[in-house]
């Protein structure tokens, strides 16, 4: 049996001064839908999980770079923690600070999960769903217009997500440690691309078996 | 556990140095072991599908399918495309690091200047550099890198809120080893440089062999280990169905 994680509920949560009011981004994500777009050098970025319980699939890029993408395994190695939170700088490949987690008001976020795709559900669920909505789809319809395509898809930030890896080397997907309204907000460190997907998953309790949709809002000047 | 691998019969026999890099084109069908050659080694490993332009191994698909943190046997490493790269068959260790990456130029610099025209081909590179150079012998780049598994090295995870990581230090002994039985024709791409949160430049050697192997049965470990791994492995066999 794993060690329990308790996630006590005064852990260091941060939350951010900006309000939605002077935004310059502010779109609702469908379930299973998703977003692609520039976030300028100092610019801000939430993401707000509106119902609950909703993982938040996330990939960023060097705007200028493609290929200097975000890089999960030099993210966790160089904080030296596997989970994502407030002062967590996200990582590229070469080395470069995308964004930073300047405030968080649900306490952790994975990096670890990954995002779920039609072939890899059938591989953990059966074929009976190979035909059923994934991340993966997403990423490559709504990267394509930015030129990303199946080789520049990383290992992505699943925000909201709780997915415990203990000193045993077990990995499980538990219940969600976010709830209505928990954000997750980020500042650039330069001109990053954005990709998200609202996690359509059915099949395990990472989106508490019924997707719902987020809001992105975004602070710069044009 | 003893390896019978190093009897004769081998379709290839190589040893990389330490902190050098290589590639390996094997087709499906075979085992490749890896040996550590000194205390303390590592190889940074990279797999992808020799025919698939695209497909590669993916490492929080292989990680999340088998509710694992390592690689261990008989875990089956899976590829983007949800299908069977290789199967873990046979390591004398039972925690291969597979999340925190391989070292970079930085990492290698903190050790001092060293260069060929000083060092000759004792040189100290970085893994990316040696994995990258490799990759582009392939006609591969950046684009294509992807998450490592660590072969013998081992970065502890702490029970607390963050996850905290720390390395271990002396994982690996000379004569670990480690065996892959490839599910479909691979590249594998390798750099023997030191893991990235080893404190010392100690670089080990890796010897590589590669055999003839059975395919697998429906008691193979691998098939029995989990359901995801047997879908995996018989998504491998459907491919160029």
């Amino acid at each position: 049996m794993s060690p329990a994680i308790v996630v006590p509920a005064e852990q260091a949560l941060t939350e951010s001064v900006l309000t939605e009011d002077t935004a310059a981004l502010d779109v609702i994500v469908a379930a299973g839908d998703g977003f692609a777009g520039i976030v300028p050098a100092g610019g801000e970025f939430r993401i707000v999980d509106l119902c609950g319980n909703q993982a938040a699939d996330t990939l960023f890029y060097d705007a200028a770079d493609l290929a200097n993408r975000y890089s999960a395994a030099d993210t966790i190695r160089e904080q030296g923690a596997v989970y994502l939170s407030t002062g967590s700088r996200l990582l590229s490949a070469d080395g470069d600070e995308l964004v930073r987690i300047t405030a968080d008001t649900c306490g952790r976020h994975d990096t670890l999960g990954g995002a779920c795709a039609q072939e890899s559900n059938v591989v953990r669920y059966g074929t009976h769903t190979r035909h059923q909505h994934a991340c993966r789809e997403t990423f490559l319809r709504v990267g394509a217009p930015y030129g990303i395509g199946a080789r520049d898809l990383g290992h992505n930030v699943n925000f909201f997500m709780n997915v415990p890896l203990t000193s045993d080397g077990a990995l499980a997907f538990a219940d969600g440690v976010s709830a209505p309204g928990k954000y997750v907000h980020l500042r650039a460190a330069r001109d990053v691309l954005v990709l998200v997907s609202n996690c359509p998953q059915l099949n395990n309790p990472c989106n508490g078996w019924d997707p719902t949709p987020v809001r992105l809002l975004g602070w710069w000047s044009a | 556990v003893t390896a019978d691998v190093h009897g004769s019969g081998a379709l290839l026999e190589h040893v990389i140095p330490p902190a050098a890099h290589w590639s390996l084109l094997m087709r499906n069908g075979r085992s490749l072991t890896l040996t550590a050659r000194q205390d303390g080694a590592n190889a940074s490993v990279l797999l992808f599908a020799a025919h698939d332009r695209v497909d590669r191994l993916n490492i929080p698909d292989t990680l999340k399918a088998q509710m694992s943190g390592r690689v261990c046997a008989p875990m089956v490493l899976m590829s983007d495309r949800g299908t069977a790269l290789a199967s873990v068959t046979g390591p004398s260790l039972a925690w291969h690091d597979a999340i925190t990456g391989h070292s970079r130029d930085v990492d290698v610099a903190a050790f001092g200047p060293s260069s060929y025209a000083a060092d000759r081909n004792e040189w100290r590179r970085s893994a990316r550099a040696g994995l990258l150079t490799e990759l582009r012998k392939h006609g591969r780049d950046r684009a294509d890198l992807h998450a490592c598994v660590n072969f013998f090295s081992k970065a502890a995870v702490a029970d607390d809120l963050r996850g905290t990581l720390s390395f271990v230090a002396g994982h690996a002994r000379a004569g670990d080893w480690v065996t892959l039985r490839s599910e479909q024709d691979l590249l594998v791409v390798l750099s023997t440089a030191p893991h990235p949160l080893d404190p010392a430049w100690a670089p080990g050697a890796v010897a590589a062999s590669v055999h003839p192997a059975a395919p697998w049965e429906p008691d193979d470990p691998s098939v029995t280990f989990r359901p995801e791994s047997a879908r995996a492995l018989a998504a491998a066999r459907a491919v160029f169905a």
